[in-house]
């Protein structure tokens, strides 16, 4: 077996390229948008009440557990154990649209809102998937 | 120190994170095969719901009180699993996966109020990954069993219990049956009955050499550990399978021979490519075949195959299971089962093989790396074996089946916006 092994090394021949001391690594998306990927989910939008901020029908959500939620983030939350994207109003305790043909959602007292996360980005495809 | 952490009815909690509407509410998680109850919310478990109790069984009763019910989602329960032992890695280096519900940390060296550091276990498993979970924490693995199961059992805990005193664990094992040791089955529980052993503090103070002649070598490590002394180490890399089993049951009893060879080759395939992940090799498989036990004639009949060199090719190992399987087969009777188990493995680098007997060629090895690469990008089952049929008629019955949240493009979950 031992020797299996020694045969089986590759032999460096030639010149190693001059390229290889200027590796670096590929650019990654996952990178970029991921910070904590044990919290980290996917969603699809669904709806138009947030396109004054840019976040389209079917855009994909990246939406992070672990960040805790400040006033003017946008948020997925649990809203009558639906999940609802908006704009965080924490100074006047209730929720956002980015569309003005959607009134504020007041947060009651007594009311309990779940946020089940900050959304870091949304993606948009501007061809067609 | 070590740290028990054990999700909450683990599957039923995977099927509430992107379904809050269910949080609170009654869910239960059926097994491949929607045969048996596997998993059951808390809710679920106040409605008398019992563990493994068949599905035909106790539907009605689902039904009546709006349970809501889920065939096996794997793919969502892996995920949660792994993203559960990433977020426990921020807790301790050394993570133990003893399943895909309970982890093992090692605390060693550090000094902390175990209280505190279990809470903040269960606060960041819940606001990062939104898993229930109870701690125990103790100086040995069988003490953080039983911490464990007081932090579930005993509400005043909270959800976390840490036994760092000797006064804190023999409170705990005077109230603990015997038989609830971590190691000690019901038929051992038995014996110890016998000589007055009732619970798990009788068993910590037991003579270990005295047992030891009644029972086996084990349980003076029980005991060893039940007093605080750890025996049992942390293995952080669970050893690589020694067997690799594919076995399911159809979703409709099969009589006939052509269906069961291409559910086989389908199970052959899938423990193949389990076998090129871990990069192993098969010397011999064994396949077997049966019947309902409930079944009045009940028909059971398996067979080992030695395969003419060690191999990880799908094509080679399904025709072997295929044929092993025609031979078991008999018309007749209605079979419910099959499997397919490679159990003589051999690492890949040591199966180069010698100058005299045929190994496999190497084209067969690109061809299945092939295969693989393409299955992983485009997903499982994008190409298969001719083998396994194109109408798989046979496949597992997965009625309630909630989507793969977390690993598959096309359901993802939908946020109103």
């Amino acid at each position: 077996m031992k020797l299996a092994t020694l045969y089986s090394h590759g032999v460096a021949a030639g010149f190693p390229s001059p390229a290889d001391d200027h590796k670096e690594k590929s650019l990654s998306l996952d990178q970029h948008l991921i910070t904590h990927p044990a919290a980290t989910f996917m969603a699809r939008a669904n709806g138009d009440s947030m396109q004054g901020l840019g976040i389209f029908d079917r855009d994909l959500l990246v939406v992070d557990r672990s960040l805790t939620p400040v006033h003017g983030d946008v948020v997925v939350v649990a809203l009558d154990g639906q999940l609802t994207c908006k704009v965080l109003d924490r100074h006047h305790g209730r929720l956002l649209s980015a569309n003005d043909r959607y009134p504020p959602i007041p947060v009651w007292e007594g009311q309990e809102l779940i946020v089940e996360g900050v959304v870091k980005a949304s993606i948009r495809y501007h061809r067609p998937r | 120190m070590l740290a028990l952490v054990d999700c909450n009815s683990c599957y039923a909690s995977c099927e509430q994170i992107f379904r809050p509407d269910l949080r609170g509410r009654p869910v239960v998680v059926l097994s491949n095969n929607d045969g048996f109850v596997v998993a059951r919310s808390k809710e679920a478990k106040a409605l008398g719901i019992g563990d493994l109790q068949p599905f035909f069984k106790i539907e009605h009763l689902l039904r009546r009180h709006k349970v809501a019910i889920f065939s096996s989602n794997y793919p969502l329960y892996g995920d949660i699993s792994h993203r559960v032992m990433e977020t426990l890695k921020g807790f301790s280096p050394e993570v133990e996966v003893y399943s895909i519900d309970e982890m093992f940390l090692n605390l060693y060296g550090l000094q902390e109020q175990w209280l505190d550091y279990g809470q903040r276990i269960r606060t960041t498993l819940w606001r990062d990954v939104r898993m229930p979970v109870g701690v125990g924490i103790a100086p040995s693995k069988t003490l953080a069993k039983l911490a464990n199961r007081a932090a579930k059992k005993i509400a005043s805990c909270n959800g976390v219990c840490a036994l760092d005193t000797p006064q804190k664990w023999q409170w705990l094992q005077k109230r603990m049956p015997v038989d609830k040791v971590w190691g000690v089955g019901r038929r051992l529980a038995k014996r110890l009955g016998h000589l007055g052993i009732e619970t798990a503090y009788d068993l910590a103070q037991a003579n270990p050499k005295i047992l030891r002649r009644h029972t086996n070598i084990n349980i003076e490590r029980t005991i060893e550990e039940l007093n605080g002394v750890p025996c049992l180490s942390l293995e952080e890399q669970p050893p690589a399978k020694k067997q690799i089993y594919c076995t399911r049951s159809f979703g409709e009893k099969l009589t006939e021979l052509q269906p069961i060879q291409q559910a086989i080759s389908l199970y052959a395939s899938r423990a193949a490519e389990k076998l090129r992940a871990q990069e192993c090799l098969v010397a011999s498989i064994h396949i077997f075949l049966h019947t309902s036990p409930h079944e009045p004639h009940y028909y059971s009949r398996s067979t080992l195959v030695q395969c003419p060199y060690a191999t990880d090719d799908s094509r080679l190992i399904a025709s072997l299971a295929k044929g092993a399987i025609a031979e078991l087969y008999r018309p007749g009777h209605r079979f419910m089962k099959a499997g397919v188990g490679l159990v003589e493995l051999v690492p890949r680098s040591l199966g180069q093989g010698d100058l005299f007997t045929a190994g496999q060629p190497a084209r067969a090895g690109e061809m299945m790396q092939a295969l693989d690469r393409v299955n992983q990008r485009f997903g499982r089952g994008t190409l298969f074996l001719g083998a396994e049929g194109v109408h798989k008629h046979w496949k597992m019955r997965q009625a309630y089946r909630s989507p793969a949240y977390t690993t598959r493009w096309e359901a993802l979950p939908l946020v109103d916006v």
